[in-house]
């Protein structure tokens, strides 16, 4: 069993080696696309990112829809979390505005 | 029809980034031609030739950002480097880029050769893809130059890249001076990049168009026009010019460096690797007339000159055929650069203007003794002080596919 802690310390070396964001912006509430700054093409190389750290594999019709629900960083801590057999998958994000 | 001038360049060369570094390098008659065994051999191990012109200084891709960066390969970034430096240099203002009234016209042989050695190796060794970047496609598109400038300065006029091999950035000019002579637009960024791979100096190898003598002597070929010449070397970079309507430029206020007074392009129609002398003719006489000009208001010729023996010989005939008596001076530079590829056309063409600048013609590099139907023409075989305005740039490719240039500066 991996820590809450641990998880969030291995995405966010992940935003910042891999997507270049900044420390600051690494922060659970921050929205995926318009505050972090990914965009489609990022979102599937997250993903990729994600498997190799966390050893887990993505199944594209199970796991899509849930990937697809992912708004903001603590969505992702929760997706690896249910990926990892920890718990369900629980996305607390308000639905996408406009803007993002 | 409207008049197109050029008002800025930029360079990546295989001495490195800028210009400047480019005419240090050339006026010092230094050569960018080295040994590639060691990067090479263990990629691929029969190659007949081991010379090669890479960017020499290290470029710094992170100065791009992440978000462009992604889709880029080397072509790409040496590309946007290049074309950086011309924006900057004339002075474009950002509220062009987006106006619909600037587009982009910027090719290269392939997209990426060192991408598509990415894609290949997880696809035959893994059968997989999924490791793959998303961006990779981007890289290894065939228009990934200009669609990646155009995306990193939301350009959004007209986006051509017309991919022909040697001749790509001579086409992507003359491409774009139409578009501007037209009134389709009134700026246009034009150019070419290549990167340097083993895969791509193996292609050349395929059809013995490669120096293969001078392995161990590389700073002696390729001997454009030479008795002893043997083949081309493969190199790198990436040329940009700024094309604008002369209206535009007078507007702005900004330097005018060249006027483009004519461009032809035409094929060879008979064969996919040996250039045919009337062709070749037949495109600078074409691009002469579209300039409004005749062969005896030329004042000097810059050679495509790659060092084969086939395609030096046909180009030094047409040159005899067309300006008979008439002395033109005549020179190439793929001594110094190697075979720039793609960026080619658009690096030498920013060489003529640089020199021209200074009343200087820089000569063939390695050119000792004129090989068998490459005589009878003003061969320049040491930095000759000229005054001249008038100048033909020569760029051919293989596909049959011709490509001239009639500037004045």
């Amino acid at each position: 069993m991996i820590a809450e802690q641990e998880i969030r310390d291995r995405v966010k070396r992940i935003m910042m080696e891999d997507f270049e964001i900044p420390e600051e912006h690494i922060i659970p509430q921050a929205t995926l696309f318009a505050q972090i700054g990914l965009d489609s093409l990022d979102s599937v190389d997250l993903v990729v990112a994600l498997e190799k750290e966390f050893g887990f594999k993505i199944n594209r019709i199970e796991d899509e829809e849930k990937i697809r629900s992912m708004r903001m960083l603590k969505d992702v801590y929760s997706f690896i979390k249910y990926k990892l057999g920890m718990g369900p998958f629980v996305p607390e994000s308000p639905p996408r505005s406009e803007n993002e | 029809m409207r008049r197109v001038v050029i008002t800025g360049t930029g360079a990546v060369s295989p001495y490195g980034v800028s210009v400047g570094t480019l005419m240090e390098n050339l006026f010092a008659n230094r050569t960018a031609v080295r040994s590639m065994r060691e990067q090479w051999e263990p990629k691929i191990r029969d190659l007949s030739c081991w010379v090669g012109a890479p960017v020499m200084e290290p470029l710094d891709p992170k100065s791009i950002p992440r978000k462009f960066r992604r889709g880029m390969g080397p072509t790409a970034i040496m590309a946007l480097l290049a074309s950086q430096e011309a924006i900057g240099h004339a002075r474009i203002p950002e509220s062009a880029f987006s106006s619909g009234r600037m587009g982009v016209s910027f090719a290269s042989t392939t997209g990426s050769a060192l991408s598509m050695e990415q894609f290949f190796m997880e696809y035959f060794q893994k059968a997989e893809i999924k490791n793959l970047p998303s961006g990779i496609f981007f890289q290894i598109m065939s228009h990934t130059a200009a669609a990646n400038i155009a995306y990193a300065y939301n350009i959004c006029g007209r986006v051509i890249s017309p991919n022909a091999a040697c001749a790509s950035s001579s086409q992507a000019i003359g491409l774009g001076f139409e578009a501007i002579q037209q009134g389709h637009q009134d700026i246009m960024l034009c150019g070419g990049a290549d990167e340097l791979h083993p895969v791509v100096s193996a292609c050349f190898d395929l059809v013995h168009a490669c120096s293969y003598k001078y392995n161990d002597e590389p700073t002696r070929t390729p001997r454009p026009f030479d008795r002893d010449r043997d083949g081309t070397v493969c190199g790198e970079g990436a040329g940009a010019v700024i094309l604008e309507s002369e209206e535009s430029a007078l507007q702005r206020g900004t330097p005018i460096l060249a006027e483009i007074l004519g461009f032809a392009t035409m094929a060879d129609g008979t064969h996919m690797a040996e250039s045919h002398t009337q062709s070749v003719k037949f495109c600078m006489k074409r691009a002469i007339e579209n300039a409004h000009g005749e062969p005896g208001d030329i004042e000097y010729i810059n050679a495509h000159a790659t060092g084969t023996e086939v395609g030096d010989r046909a180009e030094a005939e047409a040159i005899r055929e067309l300006f008979g008596d008439h002395a033109v001076p005549v020179s190439g530079f793929k001594g110094y650069l190697g075979h720039t590829l793609g960026a080619s056309g658009v690096l030498e063409l920013i060489i003529c203007l640089k020199m021209l600048d200074q009343g200087r013609i820089i000569p063939t590099r390695n050119l000792d003794n004129p090989g068998e139907g490459c005589e009878g023409i003003h061969h320049v075989i040491a930095l000759e002080e000229r005054k001249i305005k008038t100048f033909v740039k020569n760029n051919f490719a293989f596909g049959g596919i011709n490509s001239v240039l009639v500037l004045r500066r």
